[in-house]
């Protein structure tokens, strides 16, 4: 039996609410297939299952908003025999409950016994914090002498008691969506180590390669330079993997694939990188009528939890804003972000000559941890030679 | 199409890709993507857009004559009359 649980849907998501199944007990799962759909503070995201297998039993109510890890169905194998009883499904997870625990880090994990010992002692300060604070002092755990009450005890429980529960829909999904971006973006800047290298690409090649591509092709088969950039970026990708991955327990992790996340920034404000799969392997005409795809749903707010979970490298164009240069914030726990700026007319020289040409600024901001700037220099490099021989992307 | 028609697809067209903006207070001659914030995508899918509304398939290297919603009349007039 395999549990499938509540997937984390990127760094800067903890919890998730169910808020519809979309399959039954008894009915057969295919991998990809979506399950269920959980509503976040990036929308309404289609819950995708990774193995193949039958749904035995789901775990969770509708309604209930649950932490990341939490198990919300249990899934057997084609072959496996139904669960015996059929018990009541027992959540293995923990709801969030109205009231946090007390989140102690020094907390004593004691042996089962009564929360309250009949005869303990309780300092004279703690006593006087527990009115000020009106703190009942039989629901302090005691962490002082022979498990005795200390004023810092009682603070303790005091500011855990004011933790907010979690609401079980947000009240404002931009808001929700701004401490998700706060928390994940303060991470990285804390966590990682970032290095900074940009350079600037002759866009000539690539803007009259699309020009003439355009010109033959009916509006809605029409590419737009970022269809192109993002496949550049994916063939610099296979060009020097070190920027593809994951820093995680103090270690590199290669993405299996891939995967560009596109940041793109809703209309109501906020954003979400969500994942553009294989672009390496996929043609101008996919990787377009993919990314167009991607962007509708995500400003929809209709994802799927692989978009949101599979990214190895983020892509920010900022380019259509008239910024020139763009330096980004890396998604943690990926180890590298690539920033496009503007296409702007500038002088260039050429065989010797100086002629106005297009130009672009393309940016990478690398985990110096994972990557030093000379593979990271390579990089941006690869990215520039592809843009140079659109013909080939 | 009168302009009227043309107008109110352009406008409708607009509408579509920017859902956000009141488009009947766009000024019409002034260029559109200073007030209206639209990216690329936007930008082609209005191009898209207008095309379903209008029959008027515009080529890339026309966008510039579309700048402003008169302009954009101007144009599509142009195209529909024979």
């Amino acid at each position: 039996m395999i549990e499938f649980r509540m997937p984390s849907l990127g760094a800067d998501m903890e919890a998730g609410t169910l808020v519809q199944w979309l399959k039954k007990p008894g009915d057969p799962l295919k991998r990809g297939d979506i399950i269920a759909v959980v509503d976040t503070e990036k929308g309404a995201i289609e819950i995708e299952v990774f193995n193949d297998g039958v749904l035995d039993r789901t775990a969770l109510q509708l309604g209930e908003k649950v932490p990341v890890g939490t198990v919300l169905a249990f899934i057997r194998g084609v072959d496996e025999a139904a669960f015996a009883e059929a018990p009541a499904p027992k959540p293995v997870g923990v709801p969030i409950p109205p009231a946090a625990p007390a989140p102690t880090p020094d907390a004593r994990i004691e042996a089962p016994g009564p929360a309250t010992p009949p005869e303990r002692r309780i300092s004279p300060a703690a006593r006087k914090a527990a009115q000020e604070l009106h703190v009942d002092l039989s629901s302090v755990e005691g962490t002082g002498p022979g498990d005795s009450v200390t004023r810092a005890d009682v603070e303790r429980a005091a500011s855990a008691r004011r933790v907010t529960p979690m609401p079980a829909t947000p009240p404002d999904r931009t808001a929700a969506m701004r401490a998700a971006i706060a928390a994940a973006m303060s991470r990285s800047k804390r966590e990682i180590p970032h290095l900074y290298l940009a350079t600037t690409v002759d866009m000539s090649r690539l803007l009259a390669w699309l020009a003439a591509e355009n010109e033959k092709r009916s509006i809605d088969a029409r590419l737009l330079p970022i269809a192109l950039l993002l496949k550049g970026v994916a063939q610099a990708v296979v060009e020097v993997p070190d920027v593809n991955g994951f820093w995680i327990d103090s270690g590199f992790r290669p993405g299996t694939g891939v995967h560009v996340g596109c940041a793109v920034a809703l209309r109501d404000g906020g954003l979400v990188a969500p994942a553009l799969h294989d672009v390496d392997r996929k043609d101008l005409d996919t990787v377009m009528r993919e990314l167009r795809d991607l962007i509708t749903r995500a400003r929809a707010g209709a994802l799927r939890s692989s978009e949101l979970s599979d990214s190895t490298i983020t892509v920010t164009n900022l380019g259509d804003l008239g910024v020139e240069t763009a330096f980004g914030i890396i998604y943690p726990p990926q180890v590298a972000l690539v920033g496009l700026g503007r296409v702007v007319q500038r002088p260039w020289v050429f065989d010797g000559r100086v002629e106005p040409r297009p130009v672009m600024t393309a940016s990478v901001s690398a985990d110096h941890r994972a990557v030093d700037g000379r593979r990271a220099g390579l990089f941006l490099s690869a990215i520039e030679r592809w843009v140079q021989k659109p013909e080939t992307l | 199409m009168t302009r009227a028609e043309i107008e109110a697809a352009v406008l409708k067209a607009l509408a579509e890709v920017a859902p956000e903006v009141d488009v009947a207070s766009l000024r019409r001659d002034a260029p559109v993507r200073d007030q209206v914030d639209l990216d690329s995508f936007d930008y082609l899918n209005f191009f898209v857009a207008l095309h379903k509304g209008s029959g008027i398939d515009v080529p890339e290297s026309d966008y510039p004559k579309l700048a402003t919603v008169r302009d954009a009349v101007d144009y599509l007039a142009q195209r529909i009359a024979p």
